[in-house]
């Protein structure tokens, strides 16, 4: 039996098929608006804070309070995490390189990737995890309820008053946690390489300080610089343009957490394949 | 009437589908209490809102001292708005810091003031709404009236020029109602400053206003002296200052 054209485009299922794709096609629109408004809130919102900064505008007061808040008092979950990776590192890496041969290589092994990759990363990540939703949520809440307007009412800008403060902090406190990171990540590694593998501290130590320069341990400390605006700029973002009340607050808690922690590794894969390219 | 020292001109706002105001235009006297009425979520602190630039209208202008700030860069509407108070409807006091901190901090920030200075007049603000007694108070250890009392203090801590206030009376008792409405008065009459004040409260707004305002529909249907709304012959004016069911305002 032969159908007409229009009997096909008006069957069910060519209804059906031309619904979803329609649906589907309107969902990808608005995914792809959504990430261009959202991009071009972060940009204007980083341009707002650069311009403060760079007018010093700056409450130092309420900085070094957030240095405290975002960067001490996360000092000792990025000890934990970073201290348990160079263990287990070690414990991987020290007693298969002592059966092949290369024990004295471990030192170099442990304490070049700590420096250049998981001492930066992994302290971003965690420090993500606490300050960025800290951030998100706090500004978020104040959103919600009107606080922001209030600021805003009484002429004070919500960049210098509430981003500025804590983007300075961020960018002092998690290069320094970094720095803590890493000694003890190494510190950790050498500890099992010792206990596991019987691989010496003088050799471990030897093998570290042959393998990794001063310019790794400054370049790790660039990216610790670039996480900090990452996830201060995107906690603030996420908590500026909250909606809808206390689920709204966690909802751009979480979302603020996710986007970081990806936007961490993403940019970590890109600042080491530049950075290191030439090594 | 004075020159208008606010002005909004065919405006129209709308959130999404909902449109809140349709070619609107008031004017606000230069050194007047003018009271706003209308039905809830009319959109009366929506106009408060565009008053003080934290809104952007669709379409039409918002005027202030004639300049036209819906074209104003946000540095600009920052600095405009150090010279505008504003009393929100649910206080919005920073629940970060103390009463005593919320009401200083304009002057903290605007002023070359000594910390002397400004804990006397924070504490002298306060207590025009009896509420020195919670300086030291975190906003979360007030009932919802005196949180209302001490954003209405940072509001007018600094005697701006123009203040908005967003329900001032509602939810705190007759007493305080009563102190409030006077303290409205008393500034307009010591800074010859100017108040856009929303209010449900009748009673209040006739002891207090000069010129009454009533929002419905997105527009502006009844403005004039407290004498001319009352005797307005607007059967809708009436239905709502008579506060009866039946009549043209739809429930
Ligand atoms: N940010 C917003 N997003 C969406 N809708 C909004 C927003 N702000 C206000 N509205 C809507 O606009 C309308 C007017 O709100 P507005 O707060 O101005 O009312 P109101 O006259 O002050 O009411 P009330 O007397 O209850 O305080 C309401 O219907 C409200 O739902
Ligand atoms: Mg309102």
């Amino acid at each position: 039996m032969a159908h007409t054209l229009r009997e096909v485009e008006e069957s069910p299922t060519a209804q059906a098929v031309e619904r979803v794709s329609v649906g589907v096609l309107a969902s990808v629109g608005r995914r792809v608006s959504d990430m261009l408004e959202y991009t071009g809130g972060l940009t204007m919102l980083m341009w707002e804070t650069a311009k403060t900064i760079f007018r010093l505008r700056i409450r130092f007061a309420e900085t070094l309070n957030q240095c405290y808040l975002l960067g001490y008092q996360s000092l000792i979950i990025v000890l934990l995490t970073s201290l348990f990776t160079g263990m287990v590192f070690s414990l991987e890496s020290a007693v298969q390189a002592v059966q092949y041969g290369f024990g004295s290589f471990v030192g170099g092994i442990v304490s070049y990737t700590v420096v250049r990759e998981l001492g930066p990363m992994l302290s971003a990540v965690v420090v993500a995890g606490r300050a960025c939703a800290a951030i998100a949520a706090e500004l978020g809440s104040m959103e919600v309820t009107e606080q922001i307007e209030a600021l805003k009412s009484l002429g004070l800008a919500p960049v210098r008053f509430l981003v500025v403060p804590r983007l300075l902090a961020l960018m002092i406190m998690l290069p320094l946690l970094t720095i803590f990171a890493d000694v003890i990540g190494v510190y950790g590694g050498q500890w099992i390489a010792h206990a596991q593998a019987h691989i010496g501290t003088q050799d471990f130590m030897a093998s570290a300080r042959q393998t990794v320069g001063f310019e790794d341990v400054v370049k790790g400390l660039f990216k610790a610089l670039v996480f900090a605006v990452v996830i201060v700029m995107i906690g603030s973002y996420q908590g500026l343009t909250t909606k809808g009340g206390a689920a709204g607050v966690g909802k751009s808690a979480t979302s603020a957490v996710v986007t970081c922690i990806i936007l961490i590794f993403i940019l970590n894969f890109v600042m080491s394949y530049f950075l290191y390219a030439g090594a | 009437m004075a020159e208008p020292i606010a002005r909004l001109d065919d405006v129209s706002v709308s959130f999404g589908e909902r449109v809140v105001l349709k070619n609107c235009s008031l004017e606000v006297p230069d050194g007047t209490i003018m009271c706003i009425i209308g039905l809830s979520g009319a959109g009366k602190s929506t106009i408060l809102r565009l008053l003080d630039g934290l809104i952007k209208p669709d379409s039409g202008h918002v005027y202030l001292h004639e300049h036209d700030i819906c074209h104003m860069r946000e540095s600009q509407l920052i600095e405009m708005r150090t010279k505008i108070g504003f009393a929100f409807q649910f206080a919005a006091l920073f629940d970060s810091m103390t009463v005593g901190e919320n009401v200083s901090l304009p002057l903290r920030e605007h002023t070359t003031l000594s910390e002397k200075e400004i804990f006397d007049i924070a504490m002298h603000t306060l207590d025009s709404v009896g509420l020195a007694h919670t300086y030291h108070n975190m906003p979360s250890e007030l009932s919802g009236g005196m949180l209302k009392r001490a954003g209405f203090a940072r509001a007018v801590v600094t005697n701006p020029e123009i203040v908005l206030y967003d329900e001032p009376t509602t939810g705190v008792d007759p007493i305080v109602t009563h102190l409030l409405t006077d303290t409205i008065k008393r500034l307009r009459k010591q800074l010859n400053s100017t108040a856009v004040v929303i209010s449900h409260d009748l009673q209040s707004i006739y002891m207090m206003a000069d010129y009454v305002a009533m929002l419905f529909e997105g527009a502006i249907i009844a403005n004039g002296t407290v004498e001319d709304v009352r005797k307005s012959n607007n059967p809708i004016v009436q239905q709502f200052l008579q506060g009866s069911e039946v009549g043209p305002i739809p429930l």
